[in-house]
């Protein structure tokens, strides 16, 4: 007791804990200092066009893994993300060109079959109690399959349909690219809502003990469809802004971004047992990978080195933790 | 005789906390020696200690004559320390043979295995307890008593000389916990020393030849059993006179609050039927496998029956889920606090509040301030042991643990409140602790119901006795005239007065 009392006291690494939990924060510092440091190694790093890029680069990734998180959380795991990215992204894209469907249309039929892709996947998980992990990876088949069937395999150019459609995609607002916006709004209120609505912190309770959640009253199964609809809305949603972004539908698109998605939401504290990560260190976890790719690109390193330097980031940023989480 | 193994004056503290101070500990060849204590008086550290697990920060351990330092748990299981932990750590999908020699398998040429010359080294350990099971089939497919018996052949097969039985009875039947009893005196006949840990006073009498008692890290007596009675070695425990080990019973009965009226469910039980009145607490006996927790479940709505009636306040709930009979007042309190009661990970305010999110919630919001408000409030009520609000649950000892899993439940303000296995594997004065709580929420007018495989438990907490057999009732008693015999009678299947 007296020594809790004296830990409230030391105010500054308190008040930094309730901002951020110390994953984010120190998060953060690393993002500041390597941004920092790039800042003078690579003089073009701070120039807006950039930044902007940058962040139109990791805003599609960074919804996945927003989506991702969740399903974390609960206990779960969401291969399909890419694929139904890419599903939402040709679906739209060919109901404009081939049926010539009105452009909101379209969108609207793409985003409610993606919802229904998670609502299915939540039903195998719950009702046929298959793992999420072969659950998700066939969806992930089916759903790039279904992708190329759409195309024939060759991207298709939609062309210019709507200015409001291309604004959305391509615009900006206040001087920043839409879809990095898009992205920061929906981190703000999708880390609001896992922190504080009553509905998402059933999810935590769900993903550290799904057995005490059940005999607590809480519907285990109604927050499972809940949160793959919305990882799978939440990935056609990305499909459908790379559409209108680059106005191409096109099959591959976030082909291994599934992986991407996955690496930031653990390098921001996720846990791949549930219970446990937060939306802003996800996002976090996305922009770290997002900055060191860009680093390679301006110290003029090969695009192929990508790949092996995420995935050195992500094997330390676990290792770290665990060093840190396992000497408390 | 010779001391196989002494333990002088050893010491050990976690960051700051003391857990053992100045402890010393013997045995000899073919003594069986009690271990007790309170949880978190030492006991796991001590035995961690003996099978190397952890060093020690003072003292010295001396075994068959030689000085042991720096103990690691290879040279201590090589010398033939093993222990047998409370929960079992086996691989149930694999044969019974290849859990014994697990991690030491008999090899043939080019590292293949021997698997001829290790069934027939499974079977040798297994007859020695008495035990004839087809060594090939998978662990999992044994019962709960048998596999425990595997897990004690593995810490034979490596030449024990010591074995360390951390609460060995806690999850088996009194006839499984007889045969296990046997095969010990089996083994002690063959010199092997045994410690025993359990908070079951009566079987440290029915087995054990001496004792020691432990009190917050500190050695508080020794001594040989025949020496002593029960009441003694609690008084060691717990520091204290306990001056009765039950609260006074009720002395009225309410109203009736919750009617079942013969619901069944294939395979599980059927046809039960009982009341709870309010100002009344039930408890309910059978042995394990009776059906009791299935029937309880089934009251609560995890599952629904196949047939009957539930009531509550008049009001049939048949076709409630969980959550609208927390809603109305009637709540389950699960046996097994940590797969279905307690989110481990998670602090202990979290904890308090799972089960009702609406009340620490304002326009589907949760308000922190609420939370710690409830998560506080509840703790302390249940007198919880707890360094911070903040710290998970995990790292409380099982008492405080099952303290937080029922300020869970009292948290939601129920009226009919079904505990299964309240007290079980936690220690006496948590126990106490816990049987007055219950108590006072029945004398002022909650409906209380518990499960419990503990005879005095029954008879010394309940004011009225329902007993179950192979998914049946089949017994009712007065708790104030019945007999430790008579409810063994129907449990056993003897006796049944609602047959046809």
């Amino acid at each position: 007791m007296e020594g809790y009392k004296g830990m409230e006291n030391t105010q500054n690494s308190s008040v930094l804990k309730k901002l951020f939990g110390l994953r984010e924060a120190s998060l953060a510092l690393i993002i500041i200092v390597f941004a920092a440091l790039l800042s003078f190694m690579a003089p073009g790093f701070l120039s807006t066009y950039n930044i902007n890029t940058t962040l139109i680069g990791l805003s599609m990734d960074g919804i996945l893994a927003v989506g991702m998180t969740l399903v974390l959380v609960v206990g779960g795991i969401d291969l399909s993300v890419g694929s139904v990215m890419a599903f939402a992204n040709v679906l739209a894209g060919m109901t404009m060109v081939t049926l010539g469907l009105n452009i909101w249309l379209s969108v609207l039929i793409s985003m409610v079959l993606s919802v229904l892709i998670g609502f299915s996947i939540s039903q195998f998980i719950t009702k046929i109690k298959l793992s999420p992990f072969i659950t998700t990876l066939s969806m992930m088949s089916i759903g790039r399959g279904l992708a190329y069937i759409i195309t024939k395999g060759s991207p298709v150019s939609i062309g210019q349909i709507s200015e409001t459609f291309d604004f959305i995609g391509g615009g900006k607002t206040f001087g920043i690219p839409n879809p990095g916006l898009i992205l920061i709004l929906l981190v703000i209120v999708m880390d609001f809502l896992m922190r504080n609505s009553k509905t998402f912190r059933k999810i935590y309770y769900v993903g550290s003990n799904e057995e005490a959640a059940k005999f607590s009253g809480i519907n285990v199964n109604k927050t499972k469809i809940m949160v793959y609809i919305l990882c799978s809305s939440l990935a056609g949603f990305a499909g459908i802004l790379n559409l209108a972004r680059f106005g191409v539908a096109t099959p591959t698109v976030g082909t291994g971004a599934e992986l991407r998605a996955i690496a930031g939401a653990v390098i921001g504290g996720a846990s791949l047992t549930g219970g446990e990560g937060t939306v802003l260190g996800a996002f976090l976890g996305i922009i770290l990978v997002g900055l060191v790719n860009n680093a390679l690109v301006l110290l003029g390193v090969s695009v192929y080195w990508q790949q092996l330097v995420v995935g050195l980031v992500l094997l330390s940023a676990v290792i770290i933790d665990m060093k840190v989480h396992g000497s408390k | 005789m010779d001391k196989l193994l002494e333990m002088k004056g050893i010491s050990k503290s976690f960051y700051g906390t003391q857990a053992l101070k100045d402890v010393n500990i013997k045995i000899e060849p073919g003594e069986i020696q009690a271990v007790c204590g309170e949880n978190g008086a030492g006991k796991s550290t001590l035995m961690n200690i003996m099978t190397g697990i952890l060093q020690p920060n003072e003292g010295e351990i001396i075994f068959e004559g030689e000085k042991l330092t720096n103990l690691d748990p290879r040279t201590a299981q090589e010398k033939g320390i093993s222990i047998v932990h409370q929960e079992l750590s086996l691989c149930p999908e694999v044969s019974v043979a290849e859990n014994i020699f697990m991690g030491r398998v008999p090899e043939k040429k080019r590292g293949m295995v021997n698997f001829k010359e290790m069934r027939k080294e499974a079977e040798k350990v297994l007859k020695r307890l008495n035990l004839d099971i087809d060594v090939k089939q998978p662990l999992g497919k044994l019962g709960i008593s048998e596999q425990q018996m595997v897990e004690i052949a593995k810490a034979l097969s490596i030449n024990a000389k010591i074995l360390i039985l951390d609460e060995p009875t806690s999850s088996l039947t009194e006839s499984e916990s007889q045969i296990l009893f046997d095969n010990l005196l089996r083994l002690k006949k063959e010199g092997i020393a045994i410690f025993f840990i359990s908070h079951r006073l009566k079987e440290i009498f029915q087995i054990c030849d001496s004792f020691t008692v432990l009190r917050d890290g500190v050695h508080v007596g020794d001594g040989r059993v025949a020496d002593v009675d029960p009441d003694d070695i609690v008084r060691m425990m717990v520091g204290r006179e306990l001056d009765q080990a039950y609260p006074d019973k009720g002395t009225e009965v309410g109203q009736n609050i919750l009617t079942v009226e013969n619901i069944s469910r294939k395979d599980e039980f059927e046809n039960i039927s009982f009341e709870v009145n309010e100002k009344e607490i039930v408890g309910l006996f059978g042995l394990i496998g009776a059906g009791r927790s299935e029937a309880m479940q089934t009251v609560f709505g995890i599952n629904q029956p196949d047939s009957g009636k539930i009531k509550l306040f008049g009001k049939d709930i048949t076709a409630n889920n969980t959550r609208e009979n927390i809603d109305q007042g009637l709540i389950y309190i699960t046996e097994d606090r940590k797969e279905q009661g307690l989110f481990l990970d998670m602090d202990l305010n979290a904890n308090v509040v799972a089960a009702d999110l609406e009340q620490v919630s304002e326009n589907s919001l949760v308000k922190k301030k609420k939370v710690k408000d409830i998560g506080s409030k509840f703790v302390d009520i249940m007198n919880t042991k707890y360094a911070s609000l903040d710290q998970p649950v995990k790292s409380l000892s099982g008492g405080n643990q099952q303290k937080v899993l029922l300020a869970k439940w009292l948290a939601v303000d129920p009226r009919v409140l079904i505990l299964d296995e309240p007290t079980r594997g936690i220690d006496v004065g948590a126990k106490f602790e816990i049987h007055t709580t219950l108590r006072e929420l029945s004398n002022n007018g909650h409906a209380v119901m518990f499960i419990s495989s503990e005879l005095p438990e029954i008879l010394g907490l309940s004011d009225r006795i329902l007993i179950m057999h192979q998914g049946k009732l089949v017994g009712e008693l007065d708790a104030d005239t019945a007999t430790e015999e008579e409810v063994m009678m129907y449990a056993s299947g003897r006796k049944n007065d609602f047959e046809n």
